[in-house]
């Protein structure tokens, strides 16, 4: 019959209609900026750096390897590395970044960032709505703005952040362990040097060259 | 599908062309067939008529640019002179590329077979630039070939409609050559991608020390 | 809009006895226009209503993504994949990975092929979803079917977002593997929306396949012939909808789709009609296709790991992988001179490739109609112009 294919359809559309009045599932428009849809656990859009602790200064993760800026498909990220040394979660120096700065209307958000870095120091945030009236200004993020606390990060990806966290411990658990051992070694050596020679100041000198060298070997390694 | 074969049957059908097999050094093994630039044309109808199987569809057309490379190597050989035999160092200077060359990945879709991938070179890369077009013989070659007389300058000879296919009409050069060199002279915005770092530390500069603003704070 | 004068260079020669014949009309349809699916041209030369020529003008979406490639590492074109058919970035991420891995000989774990084949399938299903959407819009069944389309798609995009943490540009893949594996109840949610999926096909054919406008619309408009579309290297929907059994998910069984078993649904006359229908029947087939992977996957690596993430550098060589993408056949063509950035990066674009006879198709029919084949042909401007 003529027509029965149009009929069929506006059937359709009613039930849909009077449906949209009784099941869920048919109305699904969500109020935007009233109402929210609960956020999925790996939404990621723009990038962060971790800083454990409550100093956010003190604490960043990030050594300033410049790996992420070198792998960056769109070259968004812009790092300075500073000329001193800080220690880090276990005491050992590092660099930090004097500068890190990330060009948002650049990013675009692909997390190659996050999978290069050998420190857990950047994340993709959640946080979308950026909307500035600085059109350049406002959309680089320096330092400050990007640091956030590990806590932070728990809320935000709590699977991916424990993770993060019981791996970054046993690293560090084993870093410690290495440098207790070394310590031991250097002071071992040291002791026997200066059984040898009685008089020798420059040894506790060595031990801290050592120190340094080993973390200046660990950081090559990573890169 | 063999490509030898393929070869021999070409050469048996088309008089005086001239093929040659190049090798694949990847895993992939897709080694591809050379084809003179005179029997193009032909070796292309005879693939899709006569062949077997029927190379019937052609699915991929493309350019590559090969400048002019000049590898020196450094040999030592032994020389008399004097009638003393001493070690004289030679420098071999050998001259690859300087040409276009454009790519045809050809499918069988009967036989299931492929890919044929069917090479042709000009002669070099300024003014004999000239090689002829497949499209009568593989329709789908069309806005292919536009794209690589657009973004490499190969003058393709029979082409219905060679026109530049995704820059403007206006437009000069050819961006996908190895020499192309982007002009500065765009009205660009300062957030263009590259000059990201370098705006940044003009910023930071105009500021006055680098680390002042992260002092205060 | 001007009226063609004896100067133009698009001069068409009209039959001198055609007493009725009016001036010609130059019209330049796009580049801004609502139903060219983003920023396409088309340069048309009407007489009346009727198409008498067409000019497709590309090119304004154009950045050269293969420049851009040439400069990035292997991996660093991974996510510039995924806007060129920002509707399927998963297909592009697979098809590059899959050339990549082809140039490379590397080896991909078989828990990350079914994670391949499941993403792909889903992918393929929010795409011919969308594309129904927007074809019946243009058809002028302004919102309803689209908002439909569009209510399922999202459940597919939500899927996307819960496992790779982006709706559109997922950035999936990776050389010799998947970036991540099933976050916990994924499996669950998924094999919810494949089992949902079904009542709204039925749903969406009971709307409007038997809609008689629509089948007088369709049928008859836009016809490609079996030839023509081999000889224009049409790819994908739009090549089965004429009738060419070329399914690259069986001619290459890339992948692991020799395991599968599914139909490909083959049209006989090539109009808009077919190829709307192809859709609809092929994501019937993809649901087949998903719950065969989703009882089969087996437990496993994600990826290779062998293979490097950073400084990785192929032997010199080349290759060219192609799938089936949702939209035709999408290739990669690479070449490696060892170092760690492609030599040379080539697209093969099925988007681009599809519109080679679009002229063909629309001359004789009216203005209105070039909306439907341009809508049926289903291309992403992203691609068309990279």
């Amino acid at each position: 019959m003529l027509g029965e294919g149009i009929i069929k359809g506006l059937a359709e559309t009613a039930r849909n209609f009077f449906g949209s009045y009784v099941n869920k599932e048919r109305l699904t428009t969500v109020q935007y900026p009233e109402e929210r849809l609960p956020r999925i656990e790996a939404t990621r859009d723009f990038p962060f750096l971790v800083y454990d602790g409550d100093d956010w200064e003190k604490g960043l993760r990030c050594v300033a390897c410049q790996i992420c800026e070198k792998e960056c498909p769109p070259k968004c990220i812009y790092i300075e590395k500073s000329k001193d040394k800080k220690p880090d979660a276990v005491g050992k120096p590092q660099n930090y970044p004097a500068k890190f700065d990330i060009d948002v209307s650049v990013c675009m958000s692909c997390q190659i960032c996050v999978e290069v870095c050998p420190f857990d120091a950047i994340k993709m945030d959640v946080q979308f709505e950026l909307s500035s009236d600085d059109r350049f200004g406002g959309l680089l993020l320096t330092k400050d703005k990007l640091a956030k606390s590990n806590e932070y990060y728990h809320e935000i990806h709590p699977t991916e952040a424990a993770g993060v966290d019981a791996a970054l411990a046993e690293d560090r658990e084993k870093e410690k362990e290495k440098q207790r051992l070394a310590a031991a070694a250097a002071a071992a050596a040291a002791a026997a040097k200066a059984a040898a020679a009685a008089a020798a100041p420059p040894t506790t000198v060595a031990a801290t060259k050592d120190g340094a060298g080993s973390g200046g070997a660990a950081k090559e390694e990573a890169k | 599908m063999n490509l030898e074969e393929i070869k021999s049957q070409i050469e048996a059908n088309v008089p005086g062309c001239s093929l040659q097999i190049l090798l694949n050094g990847s895993p992939s093994g897709q080694h591809s067939l050379l084809v003179d630039k005179e029997h193009g044309l032909t070796v292309a109808s005879y693939l899709r008529d006569g062949a077997s199987p029927k190379f019937d569809y052609c699915s991929n057309v493309t350019g590559v640019d090969w400048p002019l490379k000049e590898t020196s190597t450094k040999q030592k050989t032994k020389k008399i002179v004097d009638g003393v035999e001493s070690e004289v160092e030679e420098v071999i200077k050998t001259a690859t590329g300087n040409y276009l060359e454009v790519v045809y990945h050809l499918f069988s879709m009967d036989a299931r077979q492929g890919p044929l991938v069917l090479r042709m070179r000009t002669e070099d890369r300024v003014d004999q630039v000239h090689l002829p077009s497949l499209t009568p013989v593989w329709r789908s070659a069309e806005l292919q070939e536009r794209e690589v007389y657009d973004l490499f300058g190969v003058v393709f000879d029979g082409h219905p409609d060679l026109r530049r296919l995704l820059m403007w009409d206006d437009f000069k050069d050819h961006p996908m050559r190895k020499d192309y060199v982007d002009p500065d002279d765009y009205e660009y915005e300062p957030t263009a991608h590259d000059e990201v770092l370098k705006r940044m530390q003009a910023h930071y500069a105009a500021q006055g020390a680098p680390s002042a603003s992260e002092e205060t704070r | 809009m001007s009226v063609l004068t004896e100067a133009s260079v698009d001069t068409v020669s009209m039959p001198a006895d055609d007493h009725l014949q009016g001036d010609l009309l130059e019209i330049s349809m796009g580049p801004v226009h609502p139903s060219t699916h983003g920023v396409f041209r088309m340069n048309l030369l009407l007489d009346g209503e009727r198409v008498v020529k067409l000019k497709p003008v590309f090119g304004y979406l154009h950045r050269n993504h293969e420049k851009i490639a040439e400069h990035e590492t292997y991996l660093g074109s991974m996510p510039y994949t995924d806007r060129l058919d920002y509707i399927c970035s998963i297909t592009n991420n697979w098809a590059y990975a899959l050339a990549v891995e082809k140039l490379a000989g590397i080896p991909v774990p078989e828990r990350a092929e079914y994670l391949r084949v499941i993403t792909g399938e889903l992918t393929r299903l929010q795409n011919h979803a969308g594309l129904i959407g927007f074809l019946l819009q243009d058809m002028g069944a302004s919102g309803t079917p689209l908002m439909y389309a569009f209510r399922e798609r999202e459940k597919i995009l939500d899927l996307f977002e819960a496992l790779t943490g982006a709706r559109m540009m997922c950035n999936y893949m990776r050389f010799g593997g998947c970036r991540c594996d099933l976050p916990a109840g994924w499996m669950e949610q998924a094999k919810k929306v494949v089992d949902e999926f079904p009542r709204f096909l039925d749903e969406f054919e009971s709307l409007l396949r038997t809609n008689e406008i629509l089948m007088e619309r369709t049928q008859g408009t836009g016809i490609v012939t079996r030839e023509q579309a081999i000889n224009a290297g049409l790819s994908g929907p739009m090549a089965r909808a004429s009738g060419v059994n070329y399914d690259l998910r069986k001619v290459d069984k890339y992948g692991i789709y020799d395991r599968f078993s599914f139909r490909v649904p083959l049209g006989e006359h090539g109009d808009v009609y077919d190829r709307f229908m192809m859709r609809l029947l092929e994501m019937r087939e993809s649901l087949e296709i998903l719950k065969q992977a989703m009882r089969d996957i087996p437990s496993g690596p994600h990826k290779d790991p062998n293979t490097k993430i950073r400084n990785f550098r192929p032997k010199a060589g080349e290759a060219y992988g192609r799938i089936e993408a949702p939209k035709g056949e999408l290739g990669f063509y690479l070449i490696s001179d060892g170092g760690p950035n492609p030599y040379r990066y080539r697209v093969r674009p099925p988007s681009l490739i599809n519109l080679t006879l679009l002229e063909q198709m629309c001359i004789g029919h009216n203005v209105s109609d070039i909306v439907i084949i341009l809508g049926s042909i289903d291309i992403v401007l992203g691609e068309v112009d990279r």
